[in-house]
């Protein structure tokens, strides 16, 4: 089937184009690291782009710090300008809230972690050091009033962008709602420590007498501008909403357009050409059919890759049904009841079913469509194949002709297993296997 | 290709003559391609037996054409513009259980879905079958119906039985929420492909017996209130 090959594709697909994050490589490009960062994750980023260990990156940010303050200055802009990813340097870093693990599937995924203590010590810390060191630097009196404000002001806006960035994360981690009144609360600590940095300053100014009223002023001039760019803020969330929808929409229609010229349209063209044919055109649309029922009703995340291995009797049968359906170019309809994991017996019985729809398909493809039902009733396993073809006795078969002998009833029974072949009263042949599980396996 | 499978007496001559039986059909389906095509397949009245009465393309056209025509059985598609064939049968309720002329419904999909198929059945329709069905199956399907018989393809025989099989609960109403094992034994032998009458000779029963098994089937099916079916058929979404 040559067409095969772009269909599973497609399946994976839309995963992967909805959440980049979970590339496997991403493009090298400059991220700011959401794993095991101490404040924005700037160094860790930098770290994992330039291929160097992060502290370094680290220790030239202090020595630029203590250049006129030169490092704060370069890490606060790399912080406003360089987005957050996923990324930086692997391996040795402290745990952290979120980090990315491999999944079964080799996918990367992002997991939620505690909270470090360490991380909020390391900042603490770093707010200590810089309080000593612009305290031991001479600015003069005039400008050394006003390093506490500054720093709080510093602190609070740290608090909240910090804040932003969590949100993004959480959005491809997902991680739960608890944490909104978590989230809440830093960035109203983060209001108010900037707000008291601003009043301090305008209290050491000397305009404390008017701080009343210039807080009012204030005020009023933030109700102003909010009434003014209230209506235009909420139409453009809107329309940014708007906009999203219509993205995924417009992607979903992708994904449907390229699945049908992928299969369907492959298989009108090899209908055309095969036209003359009419058992490889039935095959072809037959082969479609069961491609595109399978992606219409497959339950989302179960879109398993062809080539794995079954491990579940329904997909093992509908497995088999396929192949022999695409080799000898009759149809089976297969009909399941209940299902369960493939054991080393059902295996067996999974093999001689399949010898007995290729014996059904070569010998009573004529009379139709090719009937197969599995049912699995508590540790019973019972599959039956039944054709509408001539039918056949099995004490006239040939001795030479070992396959039903061979294939269906004595892998059957070694296997523990019966299988019975009979006449249908209206015609046709119709096989019956009956195994026990080996053990619950469930 | 279900074709025989899906009959019910596919070894019975029905090719030439009508053999007296006459029928009234609508039919309701979306794409004009296939009416045309079941109109050129079944609708030749002298040889089959059917008369085709009238189409409709969606809810309200069918509405309306069924009331106005009062068809003995509707073919009915599952997925139709204006909410799908389960709406047609909702608003037809009063016309099937008309007790002079009742109109009777046969659901004929491409879907295998399991909640359209249980869906439908639970809407009142008295079988299911897939488009892929031969024309001389659809004729005997469609008289089955009018005789107030039920179809089953095996497919929604496997339906069937495994709704009713995949619970532990205990049923609310015994009558209607467990299946017997002669039905289940029915049920199981359409699941194979067999016909009415091969059932019959295989049970040895009648195939009267059968069908009023089959009945009794798609009875408990429709008014079983085990919440499991639905739930069943959502969470089985699987052809």
């Amino acid at each position: 089937m040559p067409w095969a090959a772009g269909r599973v594709n497609i399946g994976g697909m839309p995963e992967a184009a909805a959440l980049p994050v979970e590339d496997p490589r991403p493009p090298r490009k400059l991220y700011r690291s959401s794993d095991g960062r101490w404040l924005g994750g700037v160094a860790r980023g930098l770290a994992g782009h330039l291929g160097l260990p992060v502290i370094w990156v680290r220790l030239v940010f202090v020595g630029l710090f203590l250049a006129d303050g030169l490092g704060a200055l370069l890490y606060a802009s790399f912080w406003f300008f360089v987005p957050l990813g996923v990324g930086g340097v692997a391996g040795q870093r402290p745990p952290s809230l979120v980090s990315t693990e491999t999944s079964p599937d080799g996918r990367r995924r992002l997991v939620a972690r505690k909270p470090d203590k360490g991380q909020i010590v390391a900042l603490l810390l770093m707010v200590v050091v810089a309080l000593v060191f612009v305290g031991n630097v001479n600015l003069g009196d005039g400008a050394k009033a006003y390093l506490f404000p500054t720093v709080l002001v510093g602190a609070g806006v740290a608090l909240v962008w910090r804040q932003a960035d969590n949100a993004r994360r959480a959005r491809w981690a997902e991680v739960g709602g608890r944490r909104r009144t978590l989230s809440l609360l830093r960035a109203g600590g983060g209001v108010l420590l900037v707000t008291a940095g601003a009043t301090a300053i305008f209290v050491l100014q000397g305009s404390a007498a008017h701080l009343g009223s210039v807080l009012q002023a204030a005020l009023a001039v933030l109700v102003g501008i909010t009434l003014l760019a209230g209506p235009y803020l909420v139409r453009m969330t809107q329309d940014l909403s708007e906009e999203r929808l219509m993205r995924i929409r417009a992607q979903e229609r992708a994904e449907v357009a390229a699945h049908v010229h992928d299969s369907v349209l492959h298989t009108l063209t090899l209908i055309q050409r095969n036209a003359e044919s009419p058992n490889e055109v039935r095959r072809l649309a037959r082969a479609q059919e069961r491609d595109l029922r399978a992606w219409l009703y497959k339950p989302e995340g179960t879109g398993k890759d062809e080539a794995d291995e079954p491990d579940t009797l329904a997909e093992a049968v509908r497995r088999s049904a396929a192949e022999v359906e695409d080799k000898h170019g009759v149809p089976i309809e297969v009909v399941i009841v209940g299902d369960c994991p493939l054991d080393e017996r059902i295996g067996a019985q999974m093999q001689a079913a399949r010898e007995a729809m290729v014996n059904a398909a070569k010998y009573g493809g004529e009379g139709g469509a090719v009937q197969v039902y599995a049912e699995v009733e508590g540790k019973k396993v019972f599959v039956s194949v039944r054709d509408r073809g001539p039918g056949f006795d099995l004490d006239s078969i040939p001795a030479d002709r070992m396959g039903v002998r061979e294939s269906i009833i004595g892998r059957m029974e070694r296997h523990g297993g019966t299988a019975r072949l009979r006449a249908v009263p209206d015609g046709g042949t119709e096989v019956e296997l009956e195994m026990e599980r080996a053990e619950k396996t469930s | 290709m279900s074709d025989a499978t899906e009959t019910n007496e596919p070894l019975e001559p029905t090719g030439g003559s009508a053999g007296g039986r006459h029928v009234r059909v609508v039919l309701v389906d979306d794409h004009r391609m296939f009416r045309t095509g079941v109109q050129a397949e079944i609708g030749r009245t002298e040889e089959t037996g059917v008369e085709v009465v009238g189409e409709a393309a969606d809810v309200d056209q069918a509405v309306t054409v069924i009331t106005a025509t009062r068809p003995e059985v509707v073919l009915l598609d599952v997925h139709l513009p204006g909410g799908g064939g389960v709406e047609v049968l909702r608003r037809c309720a009063p016309l099937m259980s008309d007790a002079e002329q009742p109109v009777r419904f046969l659901a004929l999909s491409v879907s295998d879905a399991a909640e359209d198929v249980i869906g439908v059945i639970r809407g009142g329709a008295r079988g299911y079958v897939t488009k892929t069905i031969t024309g001389t199956d659809l004729v005997n399907s469609v008289f089955r119906v009018q005789e107030g018989d039920a179809v089953f393809s095996p497919r929604l025989a496997g339906f069937v039985l495994d709704a009713f099989a995949s619970t532990d609960a205990p049923p609310v109403d015994e009558d209607l929420d467990r299946l017997t094992q002669r039905e289940r034994e029915v049920l199981r032998l359409i699941a194979r492909g067999y016909a009415y009458k091969e059932i019959a000779k295989q049970l040895f029963i009648s195939v009267k017996t059968v069908e009023s098994h089959v009945s009794a089937v798609l009875r408990k099916l429709q008014l079983s209130n085990r919440h499991e079916l639905t739930r069943w058929a959502t969470a089985r979404r699987l052809v």
